[in-house]
């Protein structure tokens, strides 16, 4: 029940918010806020009931829908998905508190931020083939609107251009999804009996070809390289706080999905060709880091740092994959690290796009050569800058630490190769980063940022808490991996 | 005679007549009642229909008249269409002082498709398609004093005249080929037989499934489609998208299930199917005009519906998903029609800029029905969609669906670009609407359209159950 009400709480808000014309902008926000901070209090309390010791689906629901093509509504989760939801439900309640200008429409703006929020739960929480098909797609047309109506620069070109090409890639996972519903007797597209039953073992071709689609489909999500252009333009004309969900939610998608259906439903297949999506996640890798490192554009800047990071998870993913190396505690070091990174990415990268708003906000500009010597003018906003900056290149006692030296141990010991290549990702991104802090805040000051203000209580406040939530799962990982290490085990078999 | 097994038929024609006798009588004022008149007509043939639903699939009238659950699901989906269509009428009629037998042509068009989907009979096909065609042309050029409307009739009468006399030579041959025209018997001196006339055999058939295309509006008899939707009176733009195409896709499918292997039917209307869709997604991307839009989209709608029509004579679900698919087609599109219409018209992209800030409703009811057309589950388009990978996949036709994969992404693209025009512009100027009747069936339509959403399951139960007689 608890993640039912996860996610159908703002879709309720949604429809409420769309539904009473007369709501002034502040009572839209904290009606939303409240609203979205409900259904992550839904998911905690299903992190706190959830047991480490337990079956790898806990908190199922299921209720008919269509069964005569062997659909139902079927939810549950596991800790990584556990862990990857109640980590996207704080980004959103980050991403309404945060301030934005909303362009006359706020009704409007946070009714669709929160039909994102049900939406994007509802992919990570569902356990039947079509449902997470259904969410998936709806978390399109939610970003659609949100990139299209409150962006700036060309909007509605980004808009459609993301809907577009993640489109073709939902499809692609479409027909895959068919093919693997296809191959089951009786049909069905409930999960637990694909994971189960691995129904496309050993029989090759047919099996290679879904496995193409669903990664195809996947690694535009992602995005992997050389699949990635929607990202940087659909990020530099988002409005920052959607910016935020793009980066911390919606890619997420793509991993997650990487995990749920190829790696688990078609372990042998997977097993396969892990090496050729290690090497693409290791181009990913360094590729997006050194186009991260040649913007001048502090948005675009950090759209490609998530390319670079996402790129971690892939390999995480594909070193895990490896069935063939006996060597389980490593795969599963892998995946944990994977799942880790995808938190700690959303977190940090979350924290960064909102740090974007703040500028636009301020100055509707994002040229790197623009600014300069904002230190002194506003610490608070360095400090934050500072810390995630940090976070994300891998710094010892923040998140992206954590995630990243798992992710690299356990692929050390089946790809070894891979590993030194992609360490050199880690390099070129502290620069990347040290350079883009250099940039903003040190130096001199322009003149024409005399006025420049500082952080508002409303924007630290929320920077604060994903900070802390970065520096806690820097620390203290253990709560964190509690969880995802009970799902990680289940899933190469330690346990 | 079993005249009860023609109820449905011979209510539409009585009311037809009933209509022609009152509007030539009725005062200036009073056509519009003819309306009603024909939602009764429709409404008593639904329920005729229905009774017909239990009925074990059987053949009457000498074999030329099949009587089973496709045929019967057929007649419920045209004669809705219909309803909503002349539902839509009153309101944008109202100018027009004698327009009571504009109802009669509609009954007549419906009576006609029902024919064509219940046909089991090449003789009894060509009158089907004959009389909704003939009785279709002056509808579409019923607005006297619009250039457009006059072209776009005279273009659909052409391409029909043409059409139509391949059919009927089409038919001579076959049935000089096979001394019949009844289905039953051409299948089996086909099947006894297949290779007596090849080539005989192959102008043949491919001078009736010219002329199905036409009424399919499928390549290569679609040209009228786009014009008739563009310059037609709207409601019948509406009738004209949706109804013919549902009775000709149910007539193809008959027809080619009599086929012998080596015509290699699946083959060509497969290559059909891609063309159709490619072109039509193609022609749409470019258009400024929503009508015109909404009618290219129609075109390479037809193409996605040919996937069933393709894998028929294997996958026994392939008659479910055929009409599955075009019912979540219809209904998406008469309710963007009827939000056309609604909007008295309106047709240039331009004139559709911030619609959303003041009519609300009308948008989401648009916005909605372009999202089922393109398939966004969990709409009823997606289902249709759904079911028709399904068996093209399941049949061993993967690249057909992955040809319709990539279509669908080429269709998102212009069906956006009318969603973000009604979205992310500006309003320009006001906005003014039809009338109380024509809004209600718009809301209807709408309506119509979720609850097939909501109601997923039961249209997959009842898709499941249709089958051919024989």
């Amino acid at each position: 029940m608890i993640l039912t009400v996860a996610w159908i709480v703002p879709l309720m808000g949604a429809v409420a918010l769309a539904a009473f014309p007369r709501w002034s902008e502040a009572r839209a926000r904290q009606c939303a806020a409240g609203v979205a901070a409900l259904s992550l209090l839904a998911l905690v309390v299903a992190w706190v009931g959830f047991d480490p010791a337990g079956p790898l689906f806990q908190h199922v629901d299921e209720m008919r829908w269509v069964p005569s093509i062997g659909v139902a509504y079927r939810v549950g989760v596991d800790g990584i998905a556990l862990a990857v939801a109640t980590m996207s439900a704080l980004l959103f309640v980050a991403a309404i508190v945060y301030p934005v200008d909303t362009l006359g429409q706020p009704r409007q703006y946070y009714a669709w931020l929160l039909f994102l929020q049900a939406v994007s739960l509802g992919v990570f929480l569902a356990l039947d083939l079509l449902l997470f098909y259904v969410f998936f797609d709806l978390s399109l047309v939610g970003m659609f609107f949100l990139i299209g109506r409150w962006g700036h620069g060309t909007p509605q070109v980004s808009a459609l251009k993301f809907f577009l090409y993640t489109f073709a890639g939902s499809l692609f996972l479409l027909l895959a999804i068919i093919g693997l519903y296809l191959s089951l007797d009786p049909f069905t597209f409930d999960m637990r009996v694909l994971i189960e039953q691995q129904p496309l073992a050993g029989s090759g071709l047919y099996a290679g070809l879904v496995f193409l689609a669903l990664m195809l489909g996947f690694a535009i999500k992602t995005p992997l390289v050389p699949l990635h252009t929607w990202l940087p333009q659909a990020h530099v004309d988002a409005p920052g706080p959607a910016s935020a969900i793009l980066a911390g939610v919606l890619l997420k998608m793509g991993t997650y999905g990487m995990i749920r259906l190829p790696f688990a439903m078609m372990q042998e297949t997977f097993a396969e060709y892990s090496l050729v999506v290690g090497i693409v996640a290791l181009v990913a890798i360094v590729y997006g880091a050194l186009v991260a490192l040649g913007q001048s554009n502090l948005k675009r800047r950090i759209a490609y740092t998530s390319i670079n990071h996402m790129g971690y998870t892939v390999l995480g993913i594909a070193a895990a994959a490896a069935l063939f190396a006996d060597n389980q505690t490593a795969r599963q070091l892998a995946l944990t690290g994977a799942t880790v990174e995808m938190v700690a990415h959303g977190l940090i990268t979350g924290a960064l796009f909102l740090i974007c708003g703040s500028f636009w906000q301020r100055t509707s500009d994002y040229e790197l050569d623009h600014y300069g010597g904002l230190a002194h003018q506003a610490p608070l906003l360095t400090g934050f800058t500072v810390l995630a900056a940090f976070a994300s290149l891998g710094m010892p006692g923040l998140a992206g630490f954590v995630a990243e030296f798992q992710v690299f141990a356990g692929t050390f010991a089946i790809y070894p190769w891979l590993t030194v290549l992609g360490v050199l990702g880690i390099l070129i991104t502290a620069a990347l980063f040290l350079d883009l802090l250099r940039r903003l805040f040190f130096g001199r000051l322009p003149a024409h940022l005399g006025g420049f203000r500082d952080l508002e209580p409303a924007e630290w406040g929320v920077l604060g808490v994903l900070s802390l939530g970065i520096l806690v799962i820097g620390v203290y990982p253990r709560i964190l991996l509690t969880l995802i290490e009970a799902s990680s085990a289940i899933l190469v078999r330690v346990r | 005679m079993p005249i009860g097994d023609l109820l449905p038929e011979i209510v539409l024609l009585v009311g037809a007549v009933i209509i022609v006798l009152f509007a030539s009588f009725a005062p200036h004022k009073h056509q519009a009642w003819a309306a009603g008149l024909a939602l009764i007509a429709l409404a008593l043939a639904a329920v005729f229909s229905l009774m017909q639903w239990q009925q074990p699939p059987m053949r009457t009238f000498s074999g030329v008249w099949a009587l089973d659950t496709a045929a019967v699901a057929t007649k419920l989906l045209v004669l809705l269409a219909g309803a909503i269509a002349v539902a839509l009428s009153p309101d944008w009629m109202r100018r027009d002082r004698r327009h009571g037998e504009y109802y009669a042509l509609c009954l007549f068009t419906l009576l006609g498709v029902i024919m064509m989907a219940s046909a089991n009979d090449s003789m009894e096909l060509v009158v089907g398609i004959l009389l909704s065609s003939t009785a279709s042309y002056p509808l579409v050029a019923y607005h006297r004093g619009f250039a457009p409307a006059l072209e776009a009739g005279m273009k659909y009468f052409l391409i029909g005249a043409l059409t139509n006399s391949l059919l009927v030579v089409g038919v001579v041959l076959l049935f000089g080929l096979v001394g019949d025209t009844d289905y039953a018997r051409t299948a089996q001196v086909l099947a006894a037989s297949p290779n007596a006339a090849p080539l005989a055999l192959s102008v043949a058939v491919a001078c009736i499934v010219l002329g199905l295309t036409f009424k399919l509006a499928a390549f290569p008899g679609h040209a009228w489609m786009p014009d008739v939707a563009q310059s037609a009176p709207a409601p019948i733009a509406a009738l004209l998208t949706v109804a013919p195409k549902v009775g000709a896709a149910v007539a193809l499918a008959r027809f080619v299930s009599l086929l012998p292997a080596s015509q290699l039917w699946p083959v060509i209307v497969a290559l059909i199917a891609v063309v159709t869709m490619t072109l039509g997604n193609l022609a749409a991307l470019k258009q400024t005009d929503v009508r015109r839009l909404l009618g290219w989209s129609s075109v390479s709608q037809s193409g996605y519906a040919l996937m069933a029509v393709v894998v028929i004579g294997v996958e026994p679900q392939a008659p479910g998903a055929l009409l599955a698919f075009l019912a979540a087609y219809a209904l998406a599109n008469l309710a963007a029609f009827a939000v056309v219409t609604h909007l008295r018209g309106r047709t240039a992209l331009e004139d559709y800029r911030g619609l959303g800030r003041t009519q609300s409703i009308t948008t989401l009811i648009l916005i909605l029905a372009l999202l089922s057309l393109v398939g966004i589950p969990p709409l009823a388009g997606f289902f249709g969609k759904f079911l028709l990978f399904k068996v093209t996949i399941a049949s061993g036709y993967t690249w057909l669906a992955v040809v319709a994969a990539i279509n669908t992404v080429l269709s998102l693209f212009y069906y956006l670009r009318v969603i973000a025009v009604t979205m992310f512009k500006p309003l320009a100027g006001e906005v003014h609407v039809l009338g109380t009747w024509s809004w209600l069936t718009m809301l209807t339509s709408g309506v119509l359209l979720i609850a097939a959403s909501l109601g997923a399951e039961g249209g997959l139960v009842l898709a499941a159950v249709l089958g051919f007689v024989g």
